[in-house]
């Protein structure tokens, strides 16, 4: 739920940005933190976000070289899942936990890791909150952002930090593989039914909260696998939201 | 204009050189706007105007030279364009308030000075050319600048809503006093109400007063043949305003060289 609701608003930014495949890029490397961090005895929250927060940085200050950005960050993304699959392999007893940190285990969260989760999602709003104007206005244009001065390249660096804490904080929950889903899927569903950037972020919580609930309620019933069923719900209500709109248009003529 | 003069630049730009990825676009740039005067910026495509407004505004940090504003300078910035994503809503309103208004009615003001009243509610991506570019002005004005830098501010609309649009950015620095730098193509509109003009083409061409560039054999290397039939207009017009304004007469041998030299590689 806490994820969820922070992953709403960051969505947004997500999709404002096209940075779907940033997204994934994170999510996989966290895959290669939580092996260094079984490696190094360090907690695992700790090596994803290192991990997750490298890989933003490496991503941000390659972008706009050789390679067009989606080229990039597929070769990012797919290299650090696979190292992190690759190292996993390696390490005694990892293989077991290996499903859970690409799909979620919902079952198989404990009491630390909800601290950990309230405190990523925490932390990631709460550089949304502090930031918001700012990271508004420069993904609106950099340029206007740079000329009214603020400054755009620490507004990115700022998203990818709050990217960083909640694809740590997720992790656990829905696994390396939907992160991004949960990200995406509420915020391009709350675009359907919103008109401004703060309504966006505000219904992109509560569906991205929604759905995680409609989720987590289908896998109790049916036996169904959590992660993905709460990316269903979300795809459920990204349907839904579009048609809705697609009525109220209709309507009005 | 003479106590102006003498006032401290706005914005002073010194040997700017500007590269994208290795590719030299603008060299060595020196130049500064005073407090009230606005300045043209023409020149071919890719001849690095756009890449000096942005220096200017502070929105590109120069390869090399420097770009020194004054302390604690208002500006008001056009861009050219702006990328939006249909994905991003955002009301008129709501993006008048990113520059740091926070009184809808003074926001709405704005608006309704630039020419675009009652816009507020709708969405920044359902707007004509002309209402969007009147927008991104009011937005400007918002800030209250003492210098408003406009990027093509004209693109997308047709030649009176063009000349409205100039008329307009000339009521508003005799009303706010502000400085005004303005990037353009559209030569013979929008020199006429220029203090100075700025040839550009990888370099500063030639500079003056509008009748001094459009006489100089840089602007009319770079110039003279595309727009023909626009400049004999505008020539015309000011055969008779100036002709007999004897300051002009006696400009025009010395300030330019030999014809040719402005038409290098750009």
């Amino acid at each position: 739920m806490a994820s969820a609701l922070a992953a709403g608003p960051l969505g947004c930014f997500v999709v404002w940005r096209r940075m779907a495949y940033f997204g994934d890029a994170t999510a996989h490397a966290a895959i290669l933190g939580v092996a260094v961090a079984l490696a190094l005895e360090i907690p695992i929250f700790l090596g994803v976000l290192a991990l997750a927060g490298l890989m933003s940085a490496a991503v941000a200050l390659s972008a706009g070289r050789s390679y067009a950005a989606d080229t990039l960050l597929g070769v990012a993304a797919h290299t650090a899942l696979a190292a992190g699959l690759t190292a996993m392999a390696f390490l005694p007893g990892a293989r077991l936990d290996l499903m859970g940190y690409l799909f979620g285990d919902i079952l198989a969260v404990s009491r630390g890791d909800v601290w950990t989760i309230l405190f990523g999602a925490a932390a990631a709003l709460g550089l949304l909150a502090w930031r918001w104007t700012g990271l508004l206005a420069s993904t609106l244009s950099p340029d206007l952002a740079a000329a009214e001065g603020r400054d755009p390249a620490r507004e990115r660096l700022i998203l990818m930090l709050a990217l960083a804490f909640l694809v740590a904080a997720a992790l656990k929950v829905v696994g390396a593989l939907l992160i991004t889903a949960l990200l995406v899927i509420p915020a391009a569903a709350a675009r359907a039914v919103s008109s401004t950037p703060e309504r966006m972020a505000l219904a992109a919580a509560a569906i991205g909260a929604g759905a995680v609930l409609a989720g987590l309620a289908a896998s109790w019933t049916w036996d169904a696998p959590a992660g993905p069923s709460v990316v269903l719900a979300a795809s459920a209500a990204l349907a839904l939201a579009n048609l809705a709109a697609v009525l109220r248009r209709a309507l009005r003529g | 204009m003479t106590a102006l003069a003498e006032a401290p630049p706005l914005v002073e730009a010194t040997g700017v050189s500007i590269r994208y990825d290795g590719v030299e676009v603008l060299r060595d740039v020196t130049l500064s706007l005073r407090p009230g005067e606005i300045v043209t910026l023409v020149g071919p495509n890719g001849s690095g105007k756009t890449s000096l407004a942005r220096a200017l505004a502070g929105a590109l940090r120069p390869s090399a030279g420097r770009v020194r504003r004054r302390p604690g300078l208002r500006l008001g910035y056009v861009p050219q364009t702006l990328a939006l994503d249909r994905t991003l809503p955002m009301t008129v309103d709501r993006f008048l308030a990113l520059a740091g208004e926070r009184d809808r009615a003074v926001r709405e003001a704005a608006l309704e000075r630039t020419g675009a009243p009652g816009l507020g509610p709708r969405q920044l991506s359902e707007l004509s050319g002309g209402q969007f570019q009147r927008t991104l002005l009011a937005h400007a004005l918002l800030r209250r600048p003492e210098l408003l830098v406009l990027d093509e501010p004209t693109t997308g609309l047709d030649q009176p809503g063009a000349s409205a649009f100039y008329r307009l950015v000339a009521e508003l620095r005799d009303e706010l006093g502000c400085a005004v730098l303005m990037v353009s193509h559209d030569l013979h509109v929008v020199m006429s109400a220029s203090d100075r003009v700025i040839c550009l083409n990888g370099h500063v061409c030639c500079e003056g007063t509008p009748t001094v560039v459009a006489a100089a054999p840089e602007y009319r290397a770079l110039f003279g043949f595309g727009t023909g039939g626009a400049l004999a207009l505008y020539r015309h017009q000011h055969d008779h305003g100036h002709d007999h304004d004897p300051a002009h007469g006696h400009d025009h041998p010395h300030d330019h060289g030999p014809q040719g030299q402005g038409a290098g590689p750009g």
